[in-house]
């Protein structure tokens, strides 16, 4: 049987003023009928690319399909006029995207986007169509999907818009689904509900779906065939459990590796060192030559090509090349020990550092002709929390629960309506402004976007010296550039950093900085907002074990505030679980997470995805020879 | 949405009160009576007794705000600012100080030659940016779209000045299309009104294009277009459905404000056109020293200013849904 799509050797190239960018550079893989695939691999390896070039939509002029075929049920639609194109999209495939707080058009209704999707394909008349856009988004499961017709998208919660996009990609019934990372912008248990909707449509409409994500648990419970991408190339492709039981590439196990869970608490995460080489100059030969732990004297110049070893495991590395590593050229130019070194952050004095008490914070509501409070909104209504010196606690709970105001309130940048917070025996509550000076240094915060907090008119240096100098005013200039210089340091970032401006680093890099800000005042308590939830997984097992190096060599006490229950397992010690502005459970993380009492709770852990903890503990890098 | 309106207006109350006040502190500290006077009377060999003559022709008599000589409520009626200035807040313009005509009347029948010239400039100009603009959105990264900048730049770096004397020579004098200046009312006026319109037009499209394109190619680089692409829409119905309604969230806000503005008049445009507009009312006023109409006029301007703004804020809330009437 022909499969639905099928992508042989296909590039994607773009000019740029350093070069052409091979953004895909001779991608082959196919999606039988029903059947998932997924993409993964590092930020900027080519996987939305490569799903813009199935769909036709390259962004033009820079970017052009530069060779290869993608054949849509045995025809090749490369060569289609713009006007055959547009028949396709939409039609016979139809793509969901990241972020669906802005993939709706915002002064459109959602009927009339859906119903536009209908009509354009179905020759539906509008009356037609709009019965047709009802019943779509019935199926997709939104409540009174006749009066959400009129609504606008944001009316709308992230959920309920990724859901209307869904109904409109599948209102046309398209052979093929591509979903670039659909869940990434949701919470943890939208996203199950999200991936599920999907995984059932597919299953009535034999819907092929190609899926990009960078969560790997998912890829493990939902798709069948896994493609690793990396530098624009496949560089490992298999049935999903075959890759999970057996990954072959030294890119795949790292990759795997660092992912953050319970097994690997007291263990450093795997990291990749380096970067994505960029698009215009990849190495000659293994594109993962100078990264990967295993790099053999020829690798760097001769490429190892995408080979079947197993039944349908293929990969694309020397190390399993019978003949090349009898070769002259397999002598090992690194080897990276296999075990992961242990990072074990010694049990904190047990004694409390700060303590919350009855904390709420109330927004006020206005309305009316003179914009009278006519309600409260009560983002946080009465929480008690104790952080102990030395360690983590985190906090969790969907978005909008009240996470991020109660960090906030309680570091007192919002100063909070009620309750008492007691840090180092000084209620913070009744401190005025003034009195509250000496403890601003003690206790920081780092936010998930970093790009977004970081002024983009000042050095790196400047960023942190004001912090310093706005809360250590007595410190010399000469000691404050020591303390700047050794603070960067700390954080992995060398003395070039400082004259640098935020939009010259990488998502990760910027982290970093956020980190450095944080920690030149010396605090004894951070408040980390999604600190990590914004990067990818190999970047964010940098940033997670930077932070709990330097929780061991400061004693730092943190409060973790995030959505992903994998990072809350590696690096908590306690977790509180948030639920409409209070805590609905709290206590040590294993005993949370193996028997958890709450109703809430337990949606919420039964709703991760997760890949079985046998096979987490048992990546081996290849080649130990 | 009427709440809104209503509050809106009571808002702008206080301002106007405020805006009217700071007028006549400008006008009337800044520029004392006695320096009215002297500078009407012809600065040169001005007696004393002239200046107070002159004074107690024209009201300026007084004290500016507080009249210690007189009694209770008189003590705040009988001052310049509660005759003279205060009468502004319900648009009572008094009469001008030197030839003493009514100004309000004079403000009423000018309107009309002003609009006659504005109002044309305004919607041509408008609806020529937005096609070229979204011409060039269209053709972006292309040769067309390229050039077309470079001649929006090299439009917008001309001053206005040249546009006026270059068109007035080339169409009026050379061509002789169109008479160089001058007006007259009924049907008659088109054949005055064209050249200037050409030519307000065409000084206001270098920059009108450059930032409607900018608008454009805003828009369509936003994540909700690359939707409506994939759902298979043509070119045209991504830009005229999708981007030009999103669009005209950032073209509203920055055309609204100034349609009030449009009864106002052009001084320049007026000025060497001789329409007898509220243009040159001003520019003749400014010339003549006549206090009375510039501070009328600088108060119009203001009133107008506010206008516009609370007209942005509503049509603000007619095209974004996500801008509530509250
Ligand atoms: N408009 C463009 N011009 C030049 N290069 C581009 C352009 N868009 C993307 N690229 C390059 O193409 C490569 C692949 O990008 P792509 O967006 O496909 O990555 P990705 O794997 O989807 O990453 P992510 O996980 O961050 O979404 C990158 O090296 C990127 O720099
Ligand atoms: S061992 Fe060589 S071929 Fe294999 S991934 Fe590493 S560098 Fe590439
Ligand atoms: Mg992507």
């Amino acid at each position: 049987m022909t499969p639905v799509l099928e992508i042989k050797d296909l590039k994607t190239y773009f000019k740029t003023p350093r070069g052409v960018a091979k953004a895909v550079d001779g991608v082959s893989f196919s999606i039988p009928k029903g059947g998932t695939f997924a993409l993964v691999g590092e930020s900027g390896c080519g996987k939305s690319m490569t799903a813009l070039s199935v769909i036709q939509l390259v962004p033009e002029p820079a970017g052009y399909i530069a060779g290869g075929r993608v054949l849509l049920n045995g025809r090749d639609i490369t060569g289609l006029t713009e006007r055959e194109k547009r028949g396709i999209r939409g039609n016979n495939i139809s793509m969901i995207f990241q972020e669906p707080m802005t993939s709706l058009n915002p002064v459109l209704t959602i009927g009339e986007q859906i119903i536009e999707a209908i009509t354009l394909h179905q020759g539906k008349t509008r009356k037609e169509a709009r019965e047709a856009a009802i019943e779509m988004l019935g199926r997709v499961r939104l409540p009174d999907p006749a009066a959400l017709l009129f609504a606008y998208p944001h009316s709308l919660s992230g959920g309920m818009r990724q859901r209307v996009m869904i109904a409109i990609a599948l209102s046309c019934r398209p052979d093929l689904l591509i979903a670039d990372e659909p869940t990434t912008a949701l919470d943890v248990t939208i996203q199950a509900q999200i991936i599920d909707l999907i995984d059932e449509l597919k299953r009535e409409t034999s819907t092929a779906v190609l899926l990009i994500t960078h969560n790997m648990a998912l890829v493990y419970t939902h798709a069948e065939t896994v493609g690793v991408m990396y530098a624009g190339k496949i560089v490992e492709l298999a049935p999903a459990k075959t890759l999970f039981r057996n990954p072959m590439h030294p890119y795949t196990v790292k990759l795997l590796r660092s992912i953050p869970g319970q097994e690997k608490r007291g263990l450093k995460l795997d990291t990749i060192p380096g970067v994505v080489p960029s698009a215009t100059s990849y190495p000659v030969g293994c594109r993962f030559s100078g990264r990967c732990p295993r790099e053999m004297e020829g690798c760097a110049v001769i490429e190892p090509p995408l080979v079947e070893r197993v039944g349908g495991h293929s990969v694309a590395c020397h190390l399993h090349d019978a003949e090349f590593m009898s070769g002259p050229y397999s002598r090992p130019l690194r080897h990276e020990p296999d075990a992961l070194p242990p990072l074990i952050v010694p049990h904190g004095e047990r004694e409390a550092l700060l303590e919350v008490k009855g904390l709420k914070t109330h927004y006020p509501i206005r309305k009316g002709l003179f914009k009278r409070v006519a309600g409260h909104l009560k983002a946080v209504d009465g929480i008690d929390l104790t952080v102990k010196k030395g360690s983590t606690l985190a906090l969790v709970g969907e978005s909008g629960c009240g996470k991020t105001t109660a960090g906030k309130s309680i570091i007192q940048l919002i100063r909070p309506t009620e309750g008492r917070i007691i840090f180092k025996g000084a209620d913070l509550t009744t401190l005025s402004e003034k009195g509250l000076k000496p403890f601003r240094s003690r206790m920081q915060i780092i936010f998930q976007d970093p790009y977004s907090s970081l002024n983009p008119r000042l050095t790196v240096k400047e960023t942190i010296e004001e912090g310093i100098k706005a809360l250590n005013p007595g410190l010399a200039k000469k000691a404050r550039e020591e303390k700047i210089a050794r603070t960067l340091d700390r954080v992995g970032l060398g003395p070039e950093a400082m004259l640098r401006y935020p939009h010259e680093f990488s998502g990760g890099q910027r982290q970093r900085v956020g980190i450095a800000r944080a920690l030149a005042v010396d605090p004894e308590f951070i408040v980390c907002d999604e600190a990590v939830s914004a990067l990818d997984v190999s970047v964010q097992a940098q940033i997670l074990n930077l932070l709990k190096s330097i929780q061991r060599d400061f004693g730092l006490s943190f409060l973790f505030i995030t959505h992903d229950l994998g990072v809350v397992e590696y690096i908590a010690d306690e977790v509180a679980v948030m639920y409409e502005g209070r805590i609905v459970e709290q206590g040590p993380t294993e005993e949370i997470f193996s028997n958890p009492k709450d109703a809430y709770t337990k949606r919420l852990l039964e709703a991760v995805p997760k890949i079985d903890a046998s096979l987490l503990s048992a990546w081996r890098l290849p080649g130990d020879h | 949405m009427l709440t809104y309106i209503i509050r809106r207006i009571l808002y702008a109350i206080p301002i106007v009160i405020g805006v009217n006040l700071l007028t006549a502190v400008l006008f009337f500290y800044v520029n004392t009576p006695d320096d009215m006077a002297r500078k009407i009377l012809g600065e040169k060999n001005v007696t004393a007794t002239q200046v107070e003559n002159w004074k107690r022709d024209h009201g300026y008599n007084l004290p500016v705000f507080f009249n210690g000589a007189e009694e209770g409520a008189a003590k705040i009626s009988e001052t310049i600012f509660f005759r003279k200035s205060l009468p502004l807040l319900w648009l009572d313009f008094g009469r001008s100080d030197r030839n003493n005509i009514d100004i309000g009347g004079e403000i009423k029948t000018r309107m009309f030659p002003s609009l006659a010239i504005s109002l044309p400039i305004f919607t041509c100009a408008l609806v020529l940016d937005l096609f070229l603009a979204m011409m060039l959105a269209y053709y972006r990264g292309t040769y067309l779209d390229i050039w077309g900048v470079v001649l929006a730049v090299v439009l917008m770096s001309v001053s206005t000045l040249f546009y006026i004397i270059g068109g007035q020579y080339l169409l009026g004098k050379v061509l002789k299309l169109f008479p160089i200046s001058g007006f007259d009312t009924g049907i008659d006026s088109i054949k005055f009104l064209v050249l200037p319109v050409v030519i307000g037009v065409l000084s206001s499209l270098g920059v009108g294009v450059r930032f409607y394109r900018t608008v454009f190619l805003e828009e369509i680089n936003r994540d909700y277009v690359r939707t409506a692409r994939a759902k298979g829409l043509g070119e045209g119905a991504v830009l005229f459905k999708h981007a030009l309604k999103n669009a005209m969230i950032p073209i509203l806000t920055n055309v609204v404000v100034s349609i009030p503005f449009l009864f106002y008049g052009s001084l320049i445009m007026e000025r060497f056109f001789a329409i007898p507009g509220l243009g040159s009312f001003t520019i003749d006023a400014i010339q003549a020293q006549d206090f009375a109409i510039v501070r009328s006029m600088v108060y119009l301007g203001s009133i107008l200013y506010i206008i516009g703004l609370i007209l942005t804020d509503i049509s603000y809330t007619l095209v974004d849904p996500r801008v509530r009437f509250e």
